[in-house]
C-alpha cells in the first residue's frame, strides 16, 4: 500500500518556471497545477464514489431496515435491531469469536513458519534462491478455490493423509479431518503464508549485511546476531505481514466455506448465508457492516500503534 | 566478504530440512490436484496404474465449463482494460503533483484492498438490485474494474516514481502540450509498468470469487464460481481437471512475466 512517491512537494511545479518567478501558494501557476492534478484523478474518484461509497451507504441503510420472516420482505422500519441481535445473540457471538480465534491462530502459525522460511530463502544463492522464491510465491497467483480443492482431496476420509496414516498403522479408522477447525486453519495457512514470506522478504532485502558482519567481527555468536541484529530490523515486515494475514483470514470466505462446511461458520460465510440462503438481507447487511468496521478499526489501530512505536524508537 | 563469512551465511542442515518440508507443504495440494485430474475412476483418486485423459476430454463437451471460461477470460480482459485506463491518469495525478486531498484520494482508491470481498459483494448486489441490472456482464465488469484497480495502480505508480520527469519537463518547455508530452514521452517510458499492471489486474479478476458470487447470474458465471459451486455439491474429477488447466495457465503466465520483468519483481512489488 506504500506505492506513494516521496518526491518533494510540487517539485515539478516550481522547477518548471524560472526561480525568480516562483510564487507562494495560490499563484496562478499553483492553481493550474492543482486543476491539472484534479482533472487526472477525477475519473477514478467519481468511479469509486458511484461504485464504492454509494453502495456501502446503501448497505448501511439496508441494515437498519426490518425483516419479515413470514413474507421474506424488507420492512421500511428503521432501527438498530439487527446490530443489537448481533451483539447479544450467543449464535453470532460464537461465530465472531470463532473467526477471531481462527485469525489469531492462522496469523501465529504464519509467523512461526513464514519468518524462518523467508530468512532461509534469503540466505540461499542463485539460481536456487530465485527458483525457490518463485515456488513459494507463485501459488499466490493460483485461484484460492484450486488451492482449497487440494486440501479437501488431501484431508478427505479416503484422502492421501488418511491412507498414509492407516498404512503406517498409526490409526485404525480414517480420521474425520474435513469440517474441523484444524483443517480450516491448515488450509488458510497454506493460502496466506506466502504473503508473510513476501512481507518479511521485502524487509530482508532492505537489510544492510554490513551490520551483521560487524556484529560477528565484534564477537557476537549466531543466535545473538539473529536475535539482536537481524530480528529487530525485520520486525516491521513481520508486523505488516501479520496484519495482512489477520485481516485476510478474518474476511476469508471460500476456504472456510469449502473446508469448514455448514457447521463451522465464520463471519463471511454467515453474511453470505443470510443474503443468499435465508434471504434476510437486512441482517446480512448488518453483519457485513460489522465485519467492515471491525476490519478497518483493526487495520488502522494496528498501523497507528506501529507508527507510534517506531517513531518513538527512531526519534 | 571473506570465505569464512560466506560459510557463516550458509543455511545449516536444519534450515534446509525446514525449507524442504515447507516446499512440500506449499506444493503438495497443487500436485495432488494435478495428479487426481488424470484418474480413470469416477471419484477423486490418485491414479496408480493407469493415467487417463477422460476428465479433460469431458471438459471439451462441457458447455457450462466452456461458457464459464469464456466469461472469465472476457471479463478479465475488459475489466483489466477499464481499470488500467482509469489507473494511468490517477497514477499521473498522484505521482506527479501535490495537492490538497491527495492522501485522501490515494487511500480511497486503494481501499478495495482493505474491504472484505464479502462486504464488497453485498454492496454491489444492493446497488445493482436497485438499478435493476443485477447479473449482467456489464455489472460484473464494473465491479471487477473497481476490485482490481489497486493492483494496476500500484505497478503504474511504481513505474512513474522510478522514472525521472526531466523528459516531461524538457518536452513541456519546448512547447509540447500536456497530451503530446504524455503520449510521446511519459507513456512509452512507463509502458512496462502499465502492461505489468494490466496483467496483474487480469489475474486478480480471473481469480476473484467471493465478491463475484453475489453479482453473478446463471448466464454470467465465472470459472472460479463454477468450480466453487461444483465443489460444494458433488466433487468429481472434472473439477480437478479444470483446476489443473488453471494451474497450467497460471504457470504459463508466470513464465511470461518472469521472462519480461523477472517474477520476483512483479511479486515483490517492483520498488
Amino acid at each position: 500500500m506504500n506505492a506513494t512517491t516521496s518526491r518533494p512537494a510540487g517539485a515539478s511545479a516550481v522547477s518548471a518556471v524560472p526561480a525568480n518567478k516562483a510564487k507562494p501558494a495560490a499563484s496562478p501557476e499553483v492553481a493550474s497545477q492543482r486543476r491539472a492534478a484534479w482533472a487526472l484523478v477525477m475519473p477514478a474518484t467519481l468511479y469509486f464514489l458511484v461504485l464504492l461509497a454509494v453502495p456501502l451507504v446503501l448497505t448501511f441503510v439496508l441494515s437498519l431496515h426490518g425483516f419479515d420472516p413470514n413474507s421474506g420482505g424488507i420492512l421500511p422500519t428503521v432501527s438498530l435491531q439487527h446490530y443489537v441481535d448481533i451483539v447479544t445473540d450467543s449464535y453470532f457471538y460464537e461465530i465472531f469469536l470463532r473467526t477471531l480465534l481462527l485469525s489469531a491462530g492462522v496469523t501465529l502459525l504464519c509467523v512461526l513458519v513464514g519468518v524462518p522460511e523467508a530468512y532461509f530463502l534469503f540466505r540461499m544463492r542463485d539460481p536456487w534462491r530465485s527458483l525457490c522464491l518463485v515456488l513459494v510465491l507463485g501459488p499466490l497467483l493460483i485461484s484460492v478455490v484450486v488451492r482449497t480443492l487440494g486440501w479437501s482431496i488431501l484431508l478427505g476420509r479416503e484422502g492421501l493423509v488418511n491412507t498414509a496414516l492407516t498404512k503406517l498403522g498409526l490409526v485404525d479408522h480414517p480420521l474425520q479431518m474435513l469440517f474441523t477447525m484444524g483443517a480450516v486453519t491448515v488450509a488458510l495457512v497454506h493460502v496466506l503464508v506466502p504473503l508473510m514470506v513476501l512481507s518479511v522478504w521485502t524487509s530482508l532485502t532492505r537489510l544492510d549485511p554490513a551490520v551483521a558482519h560487524a556484529a560477528r567481527s565484534l564477537g557476537a555468536g549466531r543466535p545473538t546476531v539473529m536475535w539482536r541484529v537481524v530480528l529487530p530490523q525485520i520486525t516491521p515486515g513481520i508486523l505488516s505481514g501479520s496484519l495482512i494475514v489477520f485481516a485476510l483470514t478474518a474476511s476469508a470466505f471460500a476456504t472456510p466455506a469449502l473446508i469448514g462446511g455448514r457447521r463451522l461458520k465464520v463471519v463471511a460465510t454467515t453474511a453470505y448465508d443470510e443474503f443468499l440462503g435465508t434471504l434476510n438481507w437486512p441482517l446480512g447487511a448488518a453483519i457485513a457492516i460489522v465485519l467492515l468496521v471491525v476490519n478497518v478499526l483493526i487495520i488502522s489501530g494496528y498501523n497507528r500503534a506501529l507508527e507510534k512505536r517506531f517513531t518513538r524508537r527512531l526519534g | 566478504m571473506t570465505s569464512q563469512d560466506s560459510r557463516y551465511d550458509r543455511n545449516g542442515f536444519g534450515a534446509l530440512a525446514f525449507h524442504v518440508v515447507f516446499l512440500v507443504f506449499i506444493l503438495a495440494p497443487l500436485a495432488v490436484v494435478c495428479l487426481v485430474a488424470f484418474t480413470p475412476d469416477n471419484f477423486l483418486s490418485i491414479p496408480t496404474q493407469h493415467f487417463s485423459l477422460r476428465w479433460f476430454r469431458s471438459l471439451m463437451g462441457d458447455e457450462d465449463f466452456q461458457s464459464a471460461l469464456r466469461t472469465s477470460l472476457w471479463l478479465g480482459v475488459t475489466s483489466a482494460t477499464v481499470s488500467t485506463a482509469l489507473a494511468v491518469p490517477t497514477a499521473m495525478g498522484l505521482a506527479r503533483y501535490r495537492f490538497p486531498g491527495r492522501d485522501a484520494i490515494n487511500s480511497f482508491v486503494l481501499s478495495p484492498l482493505m474491504i472484505p470481498p464479502v462486504v464488497l459483494g453485498i454492496a454491489f448486489l444492493r446497488l445493482f438490485t436497485l438499478l435493476d441490472m443485477g447479473g449482467s456482464f456489464e455489472s460484473l465488469v464494473a465491479c471487477h474494474a473497481l476490485l482490481i484497480f489497486p493492483y494496476a495502480l500500484r505497478l503504474i505508480m511504481a513505474a512513474l516514481v522510478g522514472q525521472a520527469d526531466e523528459g516531461e519537463r524538457a518536452a513541456r518547455s519546448l512547447g509540447a502540450g500536456r497530451w503530446t508530452t504524455f503520449r510521446r514521452i511519459t507513456l512509452p517510458a512507463i509502458l512496462p509498468g502499465v502492461a505489468g499492471g494490466w496483467v496483474l489486474a487480469f489475474i486478480n479478476s480471473f481469480d476473484e470469487l467471493t465478491a463475484t458470487i453475489f453479482v453473478t447470474s446463471p448466464e454470467t458465471i465465472t470459472l472460479p464460481v463454477r468450480i466453487y459451486m461444483n465443489m460444494s455439491e458433488t466433487v468429481d474429477p472434472s473439477v480437478a481437471a479444470i483446476s489443473t488447466l488453471l494451474i497450467g495457465l497460471t504457470l504459463a503466465v508466470m513464465l511470461v512475466l518472469d521472462r519480461i520483468y523477472g517474477l520476483n519483481k512483479v511479486l515483490v512489488g517492483n520498488h
